[in-house]
């Protein structure tokens, strides 16, 4: 089980860093939406893997370790907000340019004309 | 008053201006004065007891750990200079009433005023030296403020720039060297330090912690060579020139320097630095203000000049001199700060400052000919106006000062300083007031109203007092002294009379003032031979200096920083490899702990499903759709993965969040090309797909070492299985952890949340304000529409299961602290409920039905969880305790009553809120021009369709 769980944080890893490699936003988002699976996954883990022992208290002698969990579970909530503002962002960049690539470098004149005008 | 009310008064008053500000100028000018009359009034009530020598003192601990509290003190030096914050600040509040323009923003222009002052008199009522640090920065960032208050002057902006960068700069030398006095010392109380001189002096380190002192001091007071940031400060409404650049701000650094002297002065190392400066910028500021033909820029360097001379005083570091320089910070307060004011006078009458077209004044303004005159004879040092005698105190204490062993140098140096101080106060009044009256001003000048003219003649009035019954203010001066010395130096046995006997000062005096009237008549001649002469010029030295600056930061900040994902992407690699290897190389790991446990079919098939995925992902990912659906599936297996080991709240919240990002995501794909083009090589390709594979690798292995491994320190896990019941009222200790243990990272947590959907909001906006709305509204789909957008078999469903979902909600909130569930997930299942119901009716017919706005939900959810929180202070326990209690209320069984749950309700509103927040965001970019919005909540409803068309479908 253990090498199921390490290996599914290992190809989450690969898959969410080939994507990120790519050029074009929405893969890129895609992938970092990946490589938070397998962080989540990967701090998940950190408690250990217990089959059938929820940490709800009612009696029993075993519990798996309830930190990572609370620590996930926010930070799968946080990960939505993050992944909604980076999508509103590329959108943003998107419909401004007609352009979805990742690398658009801010236009070097663009920049010396605005600090002109302050 | 107490000390803290004082303080605290500007501070609270700022805030109405800015309300005031539609309630007309004298309201908005009414409320400033009140309250700063209030908080005057308040200091005066401390008169009595500075006045017996007592030391008021008040103290709030802060954070006590770090020696930083909210110690405040006042005695004779501290009161000194707040009622020359407050008194002046009076007059010229009453004075800005006038001189604003209507266009003016007088409420904002206030509030940055009492911002000011609060700052200001925070820093002469400290007894802490963090205390003071912090007003100090204030001081430095309010003034910033008022300096570019005319935001449409590049002049404003540029000097407000200059004097933050200056002041701030010393500001953080200031911090540095106030650590290192509090170090030494072993308090960083100034009632402390200042009984410590001997020890303070005797230091190794006093040498670095006097020079980073002064550093902040000099240039706080435009020292040279800080000097040049004062002029350019002058771009700032007068009123804001009075009151900072003469009267207070200023002076903040040599009220620091008399705060310190007893500590500080007495060794060669504080003697040659401040006298040495002082004297440099007095003579330098004198000469520089005669050649000036702006009459601010001719009063903003003679200031500096002044300031100049009052450190030169302290400098000396003897008891008399700084007497002198007491009674020169008031005697300067009083005519600068008329002067100002006068030369404010002339500018919003006459409609320009500049001297050369200038001149006659006195037919036409004889008031304010008379108070200018007055103040700037005082300035000059021309007898029976105060003025002179600070001057004479100071060219007495000059001629026994011997620096470098030149016998000459000071007492030379402060006579030239007073000679070109006087000849620019001839030149003042000669070339602005006198000679014949001109017919080509820009305005038809005639004296204002009452409002501009009382506040400077007030002084003036001051200034006459002082200059002929001196008497009246010596226990004043002596008793501020007093406080300056410390008990360091013996209070002088001086006098402060108008005649001392034929002593070297009264010839120094009248070499000035001769000298003075000589320059004033050589002008023309001089003013050629000035502007033949190369000299500096400071702002663009400043200028070239920022330049410098910012391309030395650009060359170090580029290369990382250069705009291109990529270029993050590789730098956060390299950086999380070096930290891997780093780990791998000094790392030990021992033998595994844990056997391999065995998994079962079911496990491995989730597992190969979850592989697939992920592999169809890389392989397929220029299909976007196609590639969102596999990435469900992936979140899908990783939520049964949490349910199989053991986590059941995770996974209840991974696959709702699963199901609000799916949707998120096929919104923004609307917009989105629906393919991803061919465009790295087959090279490029490769080498990422290696870069990956040794990522995955990596992840891998670790993932699979520390899993067959304890921790190597204990967790605290078994704290929290061990206390969630017994203090936290709660058998689901995941929950517990959340809303009570770790209760503040998830106030944070939900802050956070709101703040990314508020950020979403505001994109949205920016969008849909700019040329993208035009687009956003002719686009044209790129594959062909529904024709019943909304269904009624969706409608129907949607609209039944709302109450169902929203019941599930509530339950699985309720059940939270007990059981899995909880505010997060609760307010994920209530969000999808109010979602489909976006889906099925459309964006417009649900927003119509919306009666709260969902920034509203987010700052309810954040404000309950808050006061929830603040609530434990009410009973005297830090924020966020919790408590909990069981009742029972027939017919009902016992139940739990938790102030955690109180608290999980915020947290579900403001889960709600930024989710609903955030897809509206998207959703109102895929309106369009040409669709109508209907204002049925289906598009085919047979109830809506007459006789002919039922007929006509058959029915």
């Amino acid at each position: 089980m253990e090498i199921l769980v390490a290996s599914a944080v290992g190809i989450l890893t690969a898959a969410g860093m080939y994507l990120v490699l790519r050029m074009r936003t929405f893969p890129v988002i895609l992938g970092v939406s990946l490589l938070t699976y397998a962080v989540n996954v990967f701090l998940f883990a950190s408690g250990r893997l217990t089959v059938g022992a929820p940490p709800i208290l009612n009696g029993a002698t075993r519990y798996t370790d309830p930190l990572p969990q609370a620590l996930v579970l926010t930070a799968i909530v946080i990960s939505f907000g993050m992944t909604a503002v980076v999508v509103m962002i590329s959108l943003g960049a998107y419909l401004g340019t007609d352009d979805d690539h990742v690398d658009d470098m801010p236009d070097a004149d663009a920049d010396a004309a605005q600090e002109d005008a302050t | 008053m107490s000390l803290l009310l004082i303080v605290a008064l500007p501070f609270l008053g700022a805030l109405l201006p800015g309300l005031m500000n539609q309630a007309g100028r004298a309201a908005c000018s009414g409320v400033t004065f009140t309250v700063t009359l209030a908080a005057f009034i308040g200091l005066m009530t401390n008169l009595p007891a500075v006045m017996a020598g007592d030391t008021v003192l008040m103290r709030v601990d802060w954070i006590p750990t770090l020696g930083m509290n909210f110690t405040l003190m006042l005695d004779a030096l501290g009161f000194f200079f707040a009622t020359l914050i407050l008194g002046i600040g009076l007059l010229i509040i009453a004075y800005a009433r006038f001189y604003l323009a209507r266009e003016d923003n007088m409420g904002e222009f206030f509030t940055y005023l009492l911002l000011f002052q609060g700052a200001m008199v925070g820093i002469v009522l400290s007894d802490n030296i963090l205390l003071l640090l912090v007003f100090w920065e204030l001081t430095s960032l309010s003034s910033f403020l008022l300096i570019g208050y005319w935001k449409h002057l590049p002049e404003g902006r540029q000097g407000a720039r200059m004097a933050l960068a200056v002041t701030g700069m010393g500001g953080l030398s200031l911090i540095g060297g106030m650590l290192i006095l509090g170090q030494i010392a072993g308090s960083y109380d100034l009632s402390v330090i200042l009984q410590n001189r001997d020890l303070i002096q005797q230091s190794d380190l006093y040498l670095p912690a006097l020079l980073l002192i002064l550093l902040g001091c000099f240039t706080k007071s435009a020292q040279f060579p800080f000097h040049f940031w004062l002029p350019h400060a002058m771009a700032a409404p007068t009123p804001v020139s009075a009151y900072l650049h003469s009267a207070t701000m200023v002076k903040a650094g040599i009220f620091l320097m008399a705060r310190l002297w007893p500590v500080l002065s007495g060794t060669p190392e504080w003697f040659v630095l401040v006298t040495g400066a002082g004297l440099i910028t007095m003579v330098l500021g004198a000469v520089i203000a005669i050649f000036k033909h702006d009459l601010k820029a001719l009063l903003a360097f003679s200031t500096v000049s002044h300031l100049g001379l009052i450190t030169m005083l302290l400098g000396t570091g003897t008891a008399f001199g700084a007497m002198a320089a007491v009674f020169h910070i008031m005697n300067h307060a009083t005519f600068k700060a008329a002067l100002f004011m006068s030369a404010g006078i002339i500018d919003h009458e006459t409609h320009t400052r500049d001297i050369r077209r200038l001149g006659g004044l006195r037919h036409l303004m004889p008031i304010t000919f008379a108070i200018a005159t007055l103040a700037a004879l005082s300035m000059a040092g021309i007898p029976l106006l105060n003025g002179f005698l600070s001057k004479e105190m100071m060219l007495e204490e000059a001629a026994s000062t011997v620096l470098f062993n030149t016998p000459w140098l000071v007492p030379g140096f402060a006579v030239l300083g007073s000679l070109f101080s006087a000849a620019y106060c001839f030149r003042l009044i000669g070339h602005t007031f006198l000679g014949a009256k001109r017919d080509d001003y820009p305005a038809s000048p005639h004296d204002p109203p009452a409002g501009l003219w009382l506040p400077p003649a007030l002084l003036v009035v001051l200034v006459v007092v002082i200059g002929l019954a001196p008497f009246l203010v010596e226990p004043a001066v002596k008793g501020i002294t007093t406080a300056v010395l410390g008990g360091a130096a013996e209070l002088p046995d001086a006098h402060i009379k108008i005649w001392h006997g034929l002593v070297p000062a009264l010839y120094m005096s009248i070499v000035a003032v001769a000298g003075g009237l000589v320059v004033l008549a050589l002008f023309n001649p001089l003013l050629r031979l000035w502007n033949a002469t190369p000299r500096p010029e400071a702002k663009t030295i400043f200028d070239a200096l920022v330049a410098g600056v910012v391309s030395l930061s650009r060359l170090l900040i580029l290369p990382l920083h250069n705009g291109a994902f990529s270029r993050y992407g590789a730098v956060m690699a390299v950086a999380v490899v070096v930290a891997g290897v780093y780990a791998w190389v000094t790392g030990t790991i021992g033998a595994p702990d844990h056997a391999v446990q065995v998994a079962g079919p079911i496990e491995i098939a989730g597992f190969t499903m979850l592989v697939a995925a992920a592999s169809g992902m890389v392989l397929l990912h220029r299909n976007r759709l196609l590639s969102l659906i596999l990435i469900g599936i992936v979140g899908l297996m990783v939520s049964v993965g949490f349910v199989f080991f053991s986590a059941p709240d995770l996974a209840m919240t991974q696959i709702t969040v699963e199901v609000v990002t799916t949707i998120l995501m096929l919104l923004a794909l609307n917009f989105l090309p629906n393919y991803t083009p061919v465009e790295s090589s087959v090279l490029r390709r490769t080498r990422d797909g290696a870069v990956a594979l040794v990522a995955g690798v990596a992840a891998a292995g670790l993932s699979f070492h520390f899993l067959l491994r304890d921790p190597v320190a204990a967790s605290i896990s078994d704290f929290h299985l061990a206390n969630s019941y017994k203090g936290g009222g709660g058998t689901n200790v995941v929950n517990v952890i959340l809303v009570d243990f770790r209760g503040f990272d998830t106030f944070g947590e939900i802050i956070v949340l709101g703040i990314a959907a508020v950020l979403i909001y505001a994109l949205t906006e920016a969008l849909l304000g700019g040329p993208v709305r035009a687009r956003l509204l002719n686009r044209k789909p790129d594959t062909k529409l529904a024709g019943d957008m909304h269904p009624m078999m969706m409608v129907v469903l949607t609209r039944v299961l709302l109450p169902v979902v929203m019941l599930v909600a509530f339950f699985i909130f309720l059940r939270g602290h007990n059981e899995p569930g909880g505010g997060f997930i609760a307010g994920l299942i209530a969000s999808i409920g109010l979602v489909m119901q976006y889906m099925a009716s459309g964006y417009s017919w649900a927003t119509a039905r919306q009666r709260y706005p969902h920034h509203a939900v987010i700052g309810a959810g954040v404000l309950v969880a808050g006061l929830t929180g603040i609530g434990s202070w009410f009973v005297g326990k830090p924020f966020l305790t919790s408590d909990f209690t069981y009742v029972r209320i027939p017919p009902f069984e016992k139940f739990e009553l938790a102030t955690a749950a109180l608290f999980d309700l915020g947290v579900f509103l403001a889960v709600v809120g930024a989710v609903m927040l955030s897809l509206d965001g998207f959703s109102r970019l895929a309106r369009r021009a040409h669709i109508k919005e209907s204002e049925h909540p289906m598009d085919i409803n047979p109830e809506r369709m007459t006789d002919e068309e039922l007929k006509g479908q058959g029915a």
